[in-house]
């Protein structure tokens, strides 16, 4: 292996999340010297989500990854719910294989999981530095990143590659002039409050038992800013709480909180939450746009992954970002470590990160679903389908004797017209549903 | 049993009890400043209806009260201003700020 004695590591790596920790532990598996900074007190101290993480992408890199990492339950069923005023449209699929090695999803808490995955780079020799913030890049003679300032006395580290795994806000990549999107538009807020309820009562509320555990998406219920509302059980608690675009929010009065409470109060949520104790309120912002708001993910010795990469999946029914960041990490390591071996750190020597990202789900999920964020966000899809779609079930199953039951296609032409939905723009969302779906 | 009735199903709960649920290291450095001149000529305000920790509270002299203590680091606020330059954003020192809980 090149060692590169004039510096402190190999690679630098910023941020023990997800992505930071999955760079750490493939580059200490390779023989890597790789130093990860973290600048909360442990890693996942500053990290929040739902949260379900969906594992698989670990097969290779920890096999068996079940058996050690810190689970809350393994997600059986799934639901997405529409929500009107007071109605409530829900699909729901269960699974009991999903309960079950290899499983599919859990819900954990991140300080939990994060804490795990980075002690999984440490074990590989990976060392980790904690309560240390990053204030800004170093750059050679030749404008090339070669290391991080911290605010540790003395506290440069030099390395010929640093990989940014700095979360959402990443003044890393900003720092870098990688990223010029920072439109609020493309960023939700994420607020949370997990509530204490004895896991027979959760159990039984969620017609769940052991460690097996729902995942409930919902659309609607968020007091009318554009976002969305989900519900997820862990062992002894819920996880209730709403995303919100920025924007939206920003623009009305409603505040965080408030509309948290909203959603608990529906009465399709209220008999699910009712009683439980707030154990933790929380934040978090999310890159939601997808696709559109990615940043430059390579410069001449610096890679940029995960939330700092935008890497966060929101298209509807699917809501994934710790996948997409653990992925990400692996093959920003992986670059790395090729780049190292070939003794060429600059931009093009990195590139292979880009090729990796395109070969496989994380941009090519992105690529597909690149319509998908906007659509789900959309004024139309927020503020009239919920009410719209609800109102044509109402009508399917209200039965209104003496009179007739009317046709279906009756009930969505008059519900339709209800809502004020243009049939034009109904198929123009249906066809971007379709494409980016199909 | 858990015993839940009708009463007792949505328990009251000040923002302070709220935020007080959360654990905040505080450094005696603010790792975000607010420009108040800046803030006085503003009348749309997206940072006192969006922060989820509520830090930003406007004053009768059409100002904006800030306290960074309780603060998620999550850059909404920063985000949402329409006026440049009237926050200053950075994350604290290491080891400082919001710590969420571990089991």
């Amino acid at each position: 292996m090149t060692t590169t004695r004039s510096h402190d590591a190999d690679v630098i790596v910023v941020g023990a999340g997800p992505a930071g920790s999955c760079a750490a532990l493939q580059l200490a598996r390779a023989g890597r010297q790789v130093i990860l900074v973290e600048r909360g007190p442990f890693p996942g101290a500053k990290n929040m989500y739902g949260g379900v993480v969906y594992p698989r992408i670990l097969d290779e890199l920890i096999p068996s990854w079940w058996e050690t990492a810190p689970v809350q339950r393994w997600v059986v069923r799934r639901s997405t719910m529409v929500l009107s005023e007071t109605g409530a449209l829900t699909v729901d699929y269960r699974n009991p294989a999903w309960g079950a090695p290899p499983y599919n999803g859990a819900t954990a808490y991140r300080p939990d999981f994060d804490n795990w995955l980075a002690q999984q780079a440490v074990d590989a020799g990976a060392t980790l530095v904690t309560s240390t913030t990053v204030t800004g890049l170093l750059h050679d003679a030749g404008g090339r990143v070669n290391g991080v300032r911290t605010d540790r006395p003395d506290g440069d580290l030099t390395a010929p590659i640093v990989i940014a795994c700095d979360g959402v806000n990443s003044f890393l990549a900003k720092e870098a002039g990688l990223y010029p999107h920072t439109d609020p538009a493309n960023f939700t807020l994420g607020v949370k409050e997990t509530l204490a309820l004895p896991k027979h009562v959760i159990d039984e509320r969620f017609n769940v038992r052991d460690d097996h555990g729902v995942d409930i998406e919902i659309l609607g219920g968020t007091s009318g800013v554009n976002g969305g509302g989900f519900v997820y059980t862990n062992l002894d608690t819920v996880s209730i709480g709403a995303v919100l675009k920025l924007p939206k929010l920003a623009a009305q009065s409603k505040r965080p909180e408030e509309i948290i409470a909203g959603l608990k109060s529906h009465p399709a949520i209220a008999p699910l939450v009712e009683g439980g104790e707030v154990k933790e309120y929380s934040a978090h912002v999310i890159p939601e746009a997808g696709l559109s708001m990615m940043p430059t993910m390579v410069a001449d010795g610096l890679l940029v992954a995960g939330d700092a990469a935008a890497m966060c999946l929101a298209a509807g029914i699917w809501l994934e970002g710790v996948n997409f960041a653990m992925a990400s990490g692996m093959y920003a390591a992986q670059a790395a470590h090729d780049a190292l071996a070939r003794n060429d750190v600059s931009a093009r020597g990195l590139g292979s990160y880009t090729d990796r990202l395109n070969a496989t789900f994380v941009l090519r999920d992105h690529k597909k679903l690149r319509k998908i964020p906007g659509l789900v966000l959309s004024d139309r899809v927020q503020q009239k389908y919920p009410g719209f779609v609800t109102g044509v079930v109402d009508r399917v199953f209200r039965v209104d004797n003496p009179s007739p039951k009317p046709g279906l296609r009756r009930i969505v032409h008059e519900e339709r017209k209800k809502a004020g939905i243009r049939l034009v723009d109904l198929l123009k969302d249906g066809w971007t549903g379709m494409r980016g779906f199909g | 049993m858990m015993q839940i009735t009708r009463d007792t199903a949505w328990p009251e709960i000040s923002f302070e009890e709220r935020i007080g649920t959360a654990e905040f290291r505080i450094h005696e450095r603010a790792h975000i400043v607010v420009d108040g001149d800046t803030c006085r000529g503003c009348s749309t305000r997206e940072c006192v209806t969006a922060c989820p920790a509520n830090l930003f509270v406007p004053t009768s002299d059409g100002g904006i009260l800030f306290n960074y203590e309780n603060c998620f680091e999550c850059g909404t606020c920063y985000m949402v201003c329409n006026k440049e330059g009237a926050i200053s954003w950075s994350y604290p020192e290491g080891g400082f700020g919001i710590v969420f809980h571990r089991t």
